[in-house]
Order: structure tokens, then sequence, then C-alpha cells
């Protein structure tokens, strides 16, 4: 169960070595948790993310999942909830893509698609079930500012994430009042390697400021948070230029 | 019977969880909900008094028990009333009070269930003279996992397991309870300050045993010298020839006002540092330094904050915790510590008590020991509280203490064995009495219990 301070004591994390989620989880175990399920394809990284969170005291499984299997999501989730509940469910898959090259190759710019917004989708929607049904828990989802609105350099992630971050909302809206909350995370800039080698955008941020974020989220049951916090107003003023001028920005 | 499903919290408004709410008209009807129950199990509760998660079961059944409120019968000469448990005290208060009896134990609210306050055995400001609510019960009937109901008589295992059990060893369905003869409905009431901590402490030790009420109001944003300064009301129930002539035409009538209810929204911060340092400030200025003899109302007395319905929004929507520990004497340190910590740490509480407690009671997971107990609440917004109540509780444990449980809404579960030495019985008893786990609520499967 979650305290007052809406602290989980069992987390499962879909997307197992994303190290944005890796550095909320290492925060919730410091807290609260002491049941984590990494979720994801099975690789050495995942096992190594495990071993990691173990030294700080948790019990840690590992479960197979792959963003890109829709069918198997219903299975591999559903064994993790069928062993307790789960306070918490993060997710944090997703792929950067290359813009550039996906531009020139649809199937590539399909997959970053397919992994961040239909397997979100669906795995999203198992979760949801799965909490409604034992009447609580927070599901977070690691949306990006790059959904607020699409920019030329990163379209095919930025309208992914979009799809993502309109799906998430509406799925809080659906579970109000339900005992289930769902949470919006929209960072910035995160210097992770998933953005090694990008040209740092203003304002950029790093994974222990978003562990911070989520779990000041949590405590308030918010159901958006930008990180940093500032990026609410600058996205807001960006959401309302004109094309002709938000085109021509250099962001 | 009518059920929905609905988002429920406790009186701390923190940590909602849904449950389907079953509201059982008969007793027939509660044994059919308990035997229907799903496998998340359910657990009833009655007028949602506790502060945290004790009558909330996520994903699973809650039993309002509110609508079995009838007064079965009363012995006016012998002083006992058997009633059914969703009974409110503010209603034994209404019907006894004419007859010259009162409720034997009341917290610092009317609005509790019989069931709930043998469920989380509540004290009140008499305890170092009467003990904790269960002591006061002379049977309850007990309707458990399989659907039986059963006689429980007190000294036996069943009955200490549910004194303070929290609702874990079935649904109390009535209870007879011994009642106190008073006179008159008022309180004759001792009022003074106390310059800090030290000077309150010896106060209560010193002249405790005078009085019949006793509790201290304790100013935690006091620092410095004033630390722990106070206001002490101590008091009995007043003789009727303590009466006015005009009140005495009426000696037992109960009268209770209302004001107009908390908004239900309010902007979250209006509790900070300044508004309630501010407040202390005025209520231990307007405190009378030295007061013997004032006539006071019971609710004036006893339930100042029923006074204002709803109050627990004034929080805003981040809700509010309340923190209540216990240390035993000769551990004046601990407390004497944690006081300077939170004064220290500015957490803007205007609603702590300090309180000095007598003999423990025999519930297994009963809260009173003798000693010190400091209840406070805090805004669940401030920043860093969680693990500032985690460090408390890492000093009370280390005293012997222990946290009550139901105020909790956030005990590390670790911690829980070492506070309540009994931990073990209760759980045999619970997995004999009831292997499915049918009375399960969001604190049992928080704290493992």
């Amino acid at each position: 169960m979650k305290d007052a301070f809406g602290l989980p004591q069992s987390l499962l994390v879909l997307g197992g070595t994303s190290e944005i989620a890796l550095a909320v989880t290492r925060r919730l175990i410091a807290r609260r948790t002491r049941t984590v399920w990494l979720a994801g394809r099975p690789s050495p990284g995942l096992d190594e993310a495990a071993g990691q969170l173990r030294a700080l005291g948790a019990e840690v499984h590992t479960v197979d999942f792959d963003a890109l299997d829709p069918a198997g999501h219903e299975d591999a989730l559903g064994k993790v909830f069928a062993e307790g509940d789960v306070d918490m469910v993060l997710l944090a898959f997703g792929t950067l893509g290359d813009q550039a090259r996906d531009e020139r190759d649809p199937r590539a710019a399909v997959r970053v698609a397919q992994t961040n917004y239909t397997g979100a989708v669906s795995a999203g929607l198992v979760c949801a079930g799965a909490l409604q049904a034992q009447g609580h828990g927070s599901l977070v989802v690691l949306s990006s500012v790059a959904g607020e609105r699409a920019r030329r350099a990163n379209f095919i992630y930025g309208s992914s994430k979009a799809g993502l971050d309109a799906f998430a909302q509406g799925l809080g809206d659906a579970l109000y009042g339900t005992g289930v909350h769902v949470m919006v995370v929209r960072p910035g800039f995160v210097r992770t390697r998933m953005t090694a080698g990008l040209p740092e955008a203003p304002l950029a941020t790093t994974p222990e400021a978003v562990a911070t974020a989520v779990e000041l989220g949590l405590r308030r049951r918010s159901e958006t948070v930008w990180v940093p916090g500032a990026l609410r107003v600058v996205m807001s003023a960006l959401r309302h230029l004109p094309r002709g001028v938000f085109r021509r920005l250099p962001v | 019977m009518p059920a929905d499903t609905v988002s429920v919290t406790g009186w701390g408004r923190t940590a909602p969880s849904a449950a389907r709410l079953v509201r059982p008209r008969t007793f027939e009807e509660a044994a059919l909900a308990v035997r229907g129950c799903g496998a998340r199990g359910g657990i009833a509760r009655g007028l949602g008094r506790a502060y945290g998660d004790a009558a909330q079961n996520a994903g699973g059944e809650v039993f309002d028990m509110t609508g079995l409120d009838r007064i079965h019968a009363i012995d006016a000469d012998g002083g006992t009333v058997l009633c059914d448990a969703g009974v409110s005290l503010h209603r034994l208060m209404e019907v006894l009070l004419p007859l010259g009896w009162f409720v034997p134990v009341t917290p610092g609210t009317r609005y509790v269930t019989v069931g709930g306050a043998i469920g989380a055995d509540i004290h009140g400001k008499n305890h170092h003279v009467s003990g904790s609510f269960s002591r006061h019960v002379l049977s309850l009937e007990l309707l458990t996992a399989d659907g039986q109901v059963r006689t429980v008589a007190p000294g036996t295992p069943l009955f200490e397991a549910t004194a303070g059990g929290m609702g874990l060893t079935g649904v109390i369905l009535t209870a007879t309870v011994r009642l106190q003869p008073v006179r008159t409905s008022w309180m004759s009431v001792d009022t003074e300050r106390a310059s800090d901590l030290d000077d309150l402490m010896a106060r209560l030790a010193d002249t405790d045993h005078r009085y019949r009420y006793s509790v201290a109001w304790i100013d935690l944003l006091a620092r410095g010298r004033a630390t722990g300064r106070a206001v002490l009301t101590r008091g009995d129930h007043a003789p009727l020839d303590a009466l006015p002539r005009s009140a005495r035409r009426e000696p037992l009538s109960f009268r209770t006002s209302r004001l107009p209810a908390a908004p239900s929204f309010v902007p979250e911060g209006l509790l900070s540092r300044t508004t309630v340092g501010l407040f202390n400030e005025l209520w231990f200025r307007k405190a009378p330094r030295s007061r013997t003899g004032q006539l006071q109302r019971i609710p004036a007395f006893f339930h100042p904050l029923d006074g204002v319905p709803h109050w627990n929004r004034i929080y805003g929507r981040g809700g509010f915790v309340q923190y209540q520990f216990v240390v035993g004497h000769g551990r004046e340190d601990t407390l004497r510590r944690i006081v300077r910590r939170i004064s220290q740490r500015r957490c803007p509480s205007f609603l702590a008590v300090l309180k000095r407690f007598g003999d423990a009671d025999p519930g297994w997971l009963s809260f009173p020991v003798p000693g010190w107990t400091l209840a406070l609440d805090i805004p669940a917004s401030l920043p860093g509280l969680g693990a500032f109540l985690d460090e408390l509780d890492e000093e009370v444990a280390a005293a012997g203490g222990r946290v009550y449980l139901a105020k909790d809404s956030r005990l590390r579960p670790e911690l829980l064995a070492a506070m309540y030495p009994r931990l073990d019985d209760f759980r045999a008893l619970r997995a004999e009495l009831d292997p499915r786990g049918v009375f399960t609520s969001d604190l049992s499967r928080r704290l493992r219990l």
C-alpha cells in the first residue's frame, strides 16, 4: 500500500533499463519501496540494473517484457499482479529514434511510434485494469515536453510522445474516482545515454531531478508534472506561437 | 442491500482507495456481506474518524456500520447500555445524559461509533483514571469470518485481540458498555499555563491524580526557553451545587451547537508556519494564567473541534498526518528530544496535545502504556515530513514506545513488531480465526498486520 505521502511499497517498472526509471526507483527504495519488478527485454543491462537495486536492499525480480509485442503484455504483466498488489507502475520505456534516418526509413519510424505509443497504450491499459481491480495504485507515465508541440528536429519521437501524453491524460480521467492515480511526467532534455551526443537544450535536467519531481508529484497526487517546473510556463508560451514563428525557432 | 463503489479516505484525507461500500441494515445482512466477500476481503467502517487507512479496503468491501444504530437496552439503575456498534458516542450522550449517565471514555470527537471505539481501543482525557474504552466493555457480539456471531467476554483472547484490533478479528455488532454516573451535564474546569515543557511535565506528574480529566494543549512552534509551553485544562463533572440557579432547573440537558462547515475547497498552505504561529501565540495568551472551577459544557470541554463540521478540510487537498506516540515513564528524555526536534523543525501544528497515560490496557494492540503521549497534526504537504517522522519513529521505538495505529498512515512496517510485542499473538489468532484473510484493510496490507 502507499502511505500518506503516496510512497509505494511495491513498484513495477516498464522499461527496466531506463536511466530515469532507475533514478526514480533508487529514490523510492530509499523511502518505502521493498519489492521491485523490472520489466524489459532480457539483457545483461537489465540484470545489472536488478543487481544494483538489490544492493540497495530491495527484493528485485525481472520480467520479460517487450513493448513491441502487445500480444504478450497481458501474460507478462498479469504474472506480476498475480504475485500481489503493485502500488505503483512506472511506464518508462521509450526510444528516441534517429530523426534523419527515420524520415528516410518509414519502418524504423513506425518502430519508434510502436514502442512509444502503441506499446504504451497496450501496457498502460493492461496495468490500468489490474490497478483498478486492486482499487489503488499510481500509474506514472514518462511523457516528454517533445509531445507538447512537435518540432521539426524530432517530430517522429515528438508525435509518439504526443499520442502517449494524450492517452495517459484520458486514462487518468477515465480512472478518476477508482482509487487509481495517473500521473503524466513531462521532462525536458534529460542528460542520459539516450540523449548523449545530442546538443543540450535549455533547462536541461537530470534523472535525479526527475526522481525528485516524481516523489513530490506522488505526495501531491499531481496529474501533470513538468521537470523542471519552469518548463510549464515555457511550453505554454511555445505552444501558442504562430507556426511561422515556431518553425524559425532554433529549437 | 445498498452498495456502490466509492473512493474512501480516513479523516486525514490522504491515500484514497476505492472500495465497494456495503450498508447492512440488519445483522443478517451484515453476516451475508461477510460471507459474500470477494478475494480482497472486507472491513467495518464507522464514522471514518480514524486518521489513516484503518477503515479503507482497496478493491474490496467496506461495511458501513452506521446503519446499525439502535440502542437496545439501558439499565438506568446499574449504569450499562446495550447498543449496536454503529451507534455514535454523540447519540449515546443525547440519550444517556438526561438519565444521569455519561460514556466511560470519550476521545476528542463525539462522532465515533461504539464499534470504532472498541476497534481502536480509544482513550480520552481520563485515561490515567479510567483506562481505555474497552475496559468498560462488559461484553460484545462479534461477527467472525465464518459468518457466525460470537459473544465475546473480557479476559478471553478473542476479546483482547478485538480491543484495539482495528476491526481485523471481525465485525463488532453490539456491545454492552458500563457507564459513568454524572449529576450534571456541566464540567468544572481548571485552567493553567505552563511556561515550558519541564514545567508542564512537572505539573502533570504532580497534580494529575486530583482530576478525572486532564490534557494539555502544547505550543510546538514556541522555541528557545518557551519550548513546550502549554495550557493545561483539567476538570471533572460538576456537582449540582456548583451550578448557577438558572442551570439547576435542567442540570442534565445536553446541548450542542455547530458552526457552518469548513468549505470543501481550501487553498493549500492556509495552515503555514505564520498562520499557525499566530494562532498558537493567541491561544496561549488567551488562556488564563490560572483559573479554577470554570463551568463548561461537555462539547466545549471534550469536543471543541466537533463545533466545525468537516474541520479536516482546512488542510486543503493534500490532507494531513496525525502523529501520536507514547513513551514510558523514565523516558522523559526521549519526549524532550522529540518536542525539541519538532519545534526546531517548525512543523505548523496547532492541534498538539500532551497527556499522561495510566495503566496499560488489555488489548494486544491497544495503544496506551503508562507514560507520556504526544499527538500532533501536520499538513501532509510539508516538505521532508515523511523522512522526519521516520526518524521520530526510530527514537520512539528505541525508547520502547509506540505509535497509535488509529492515527497512523505512514509507519514503516519493520518497526511494528518492536512497538507492539504481542503482534505475533495477534497474527496467530487471526491466522486461526480467519485463514482466508476475509478481514483486510489498507492498514493491514500496509503494515502486514
